[in-house]
């Protein structure tokens, strides 16, 4: 019995939520006095590889394959559910990102798996059942789901858990299940990543502003608020819809749900569809010129004030914080 | 060409949400509900790759007589048919297996979902209908162009996006950018009602996933206000008290 762990990877490298996703998995084998097994595809080295032992994955099945070198979902879910079974793995645990979502279902349908995805807390093993709670009703609500089949199957929600470390020994093993050639009918053409820009849906801050902010020429105050805080920017439909700033930066019900430590809406009234995918921030600032507008009511910390005057003085003490 | 367009028939995006039998079910009492948002995205490209005569659209929702209103709009939409797997959808599972079990009798190009349904969020059906058929599944697109043959798409990844080329059948999930919603005008909304829509009994599978408990966030406590004059103040506050930066 063991718990396998899907460790994505970018440009042979690991995000945080790939060491969040293994520092989950490893509480979830904890639970079970099983061990934690990752498994990586695609070209890593060595040093990259041996940095899951820090958050407790004692085993890594590394898949260097020319053929996988692209992510092509067909292909991964049957080289991940080929090492579920060689592992003997009761869990499989991955990160809920965009790659993740075209993953986990795949897998979960291999394995005859039950999938939670989008889940937001250490499953609930008590009486010998295995729940695990996720955001459902974009962010309104959320579910907690029984799984019943042998084998489960999760999609951890970035920012979620965190990352612990648990430092452990790691064997590194190289992993070359047979791959069809029929698993890769989809070609991968082109990737184009922005690597100066901090990833939403990954972000621990994000600065977002609306239709309060007149004109997409006004946004180099929320960009310089945001680069100053490290953060990622985002903004609301009606300001997406006018082209004022690129679709994927559109939160909500109808966007990216997000759930970062801080979110700072500068400009947005907070209408139920805003709300329904920002409300589950830890910690939510609202500047906003209207004391009536609905945001305020579901704010940590608030300023009333006109965006134009509070944004500039915001990152002029930013500056002297920073010192 | 032949393309599906999978709906599912949601709550519209200004409900309040509640549940009911002790947070086990969610309160339908008073809620309107819509095709889902980005079916209407799905839904609106497939009409778009069809129209002058170059194919036809069929859309498939599984649930029960209740969902019916929702299939007739995306009639009114501009689909030609309809299919309603007679059933409540219970989880993903089971929803993904139904279409696949409809698309493997009936003959497909390519299957278009929303990117994921505003009620479960799951953003499962359209790759486990993808490994039922034992096909490409797309997640998560936001453009596409097809030549009758050859698909070129484009997925939205973490800070950017991947531009993927299939030939062949295939099912993508359709997010914001992939197609303008079309509205529909009084002709289609009259030519709805005599469209045809098939009923179709619901095969059976394995349950492996139940929703045991439904809960609301817990509410915040009230806003603590600073000053405009004293913004800097919200910088310790951030830093002192809430401490995220
Ligand atoms: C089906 C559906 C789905 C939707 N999905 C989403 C979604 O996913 N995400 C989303 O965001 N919206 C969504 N919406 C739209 C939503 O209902 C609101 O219309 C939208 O969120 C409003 O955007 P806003 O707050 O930027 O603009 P507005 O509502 O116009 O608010 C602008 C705010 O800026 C303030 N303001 C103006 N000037 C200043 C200034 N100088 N300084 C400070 N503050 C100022 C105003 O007081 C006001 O509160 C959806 C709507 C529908 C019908
Ligand atoms: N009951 C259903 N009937 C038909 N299609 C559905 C149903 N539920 C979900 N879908 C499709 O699958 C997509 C993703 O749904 P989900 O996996 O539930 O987030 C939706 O946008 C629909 O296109």
């Amino acid at each position: 019995m063991s718990v396998l762990v899907y460790v994505e990877q970018v440009d042979g490298k690991f995000k945080k939520s790939v060491f969040e996703a293994v520092s989950y998995a490893k509480a979830i084998a904890d639970k079970q006095n099983s061990s934690l097994t990752a498994i990586s595809i695609g070209n890593v080295n060595e040093n990259e590889l041996n940095e899951l032992g820090k958050y407790g994955a004692s085993k890594v099945l590394s898949v260097s394959n020319d053929q996988l070198k692209n992510f092509v979902n067909q292909a991964y879910a049957a080289v991940i559910a080929e090492a579920a079974k060689k592992e003997n793995a009761t869990v499989v645990v991955l990160s809920n990102s965009f790659s993740g979502k075209g993953l986990g279902p795949r897998i979960a349908v291999k394995l005859e798996a039950g999938l939670v995805d989008g889940a937001v807390e250490l499953p609930n093993l008590d009486g010998g059942k295995f729940q695990v709670k996720k955001t459902a009703f974009s962010g309104k609500a959320f579910a907690t789901v029984e799984l019943t089949s042998a084998i489960k199957v999760i999609a951890l929600n970035p920012n979620a858990f965190g990352v612990k470390e648990n430092a452990t020994a790691v064997a590194i093993e190289t992993f070359n299940p047979e791959v069809k050639s029929t698993d890769f009918a989809a070609i991968v053409k082109e990737v184009v990543r922005a690597t100066n820009k901090i990833s939403l849906p990954d972000a621990e801050l994000v600065v977002s502003a609306g239709r309060g902010l007149k004109g997409p020429e006004n946004w180099g105050m929320i960009e310089e608020l945001a680069s100053l805080l490290g953060a990622a920017t985002a903004c609301s439909k009606p300001v997406s819809d006018a082209n004022w700033r690129p679709h994927e930066e559109h939160v909500g019900q109808t966007g990216i749900a997000i759930s970062p430590n801080l979110y700072i809406a500068i400009g947005i009234s907070g209408a139920i569809q805003h709300l329904a995918g920002v409300s589950s921030s830890k910690t939510i600032v609202v500047i906003n010129k209207d004391p009536e507008a609905p945001f305020f009511k579901v704010a940590d910390y608030g300023i009333v004030g006109d965006a134009f005057e509070v944004v500039p003085k915001l990152i002029e003490a930013l500056k002297a914080h920073k010192g | 060409m032949k393309i599906l367009v999978c709906i599912s028939n949601v709550p519209d995006t200004t409900t309040k949400i509640t549940f009911t039998n002790d947070n086990t079910q969610f309160n339908t009492s008073g809620v309107q509900f819509i095709v889902n948002p980005y079916d209407e995205i799905a839904l609106s490209k497939a009409i778009e790759l069809c129209e002058g005569g170059k194919g036809t659209v069929t859309v498939i929702n599984v649930g029960e007589s209740a969902t019916e209103p929702t299939i007739r709009k995306a009639l009114a939409i501009g689909a030609d048919d309809a299919v309603r797997i007679d059933a409540a959808p219970r989880d993903a599972y089971f929803t993904a297996y139904q279409i696949a079990e409809y698309a493997k009798s009936n003959d497909f190009d390519m299957i278009l979902c929303g990117r994921e349904s505003i009620d479960y969020n799951g953003s499962q059906v359209a790759a486990m209908v993808g490994e039922f058929l034992d096909i490409p599944s797309i997640s998560i697109i936001k453009k596409l162009d097809y030549d009758g043959t050859t698909a070129t798409v484009e997925r939205e990844i973490e800070g950017g996006k991947e531009v993927i080329s299939v030939s062949g059948k295939f099912i993508a999930s359709c997010a914001e950018g992939t197609a303008e919603p079309k509205i529909p005008n009084m002709r289609g909304i009259m030519s709805a009602r005599t469209k045809p829509l098939q009923v179709v009994a619901a095969k059976e599978i394995a349950q492996l996933s139940k929703v045991q408990q439904f809960e609301t966030p817990p509410p915040r406590g009230t806003v603590k206000l600073v000053p405009a004059e004293e913004t800097a103040k919200l910088i310790d506050l951030l830093h002192q008290e809430a401490k995220v930066i």
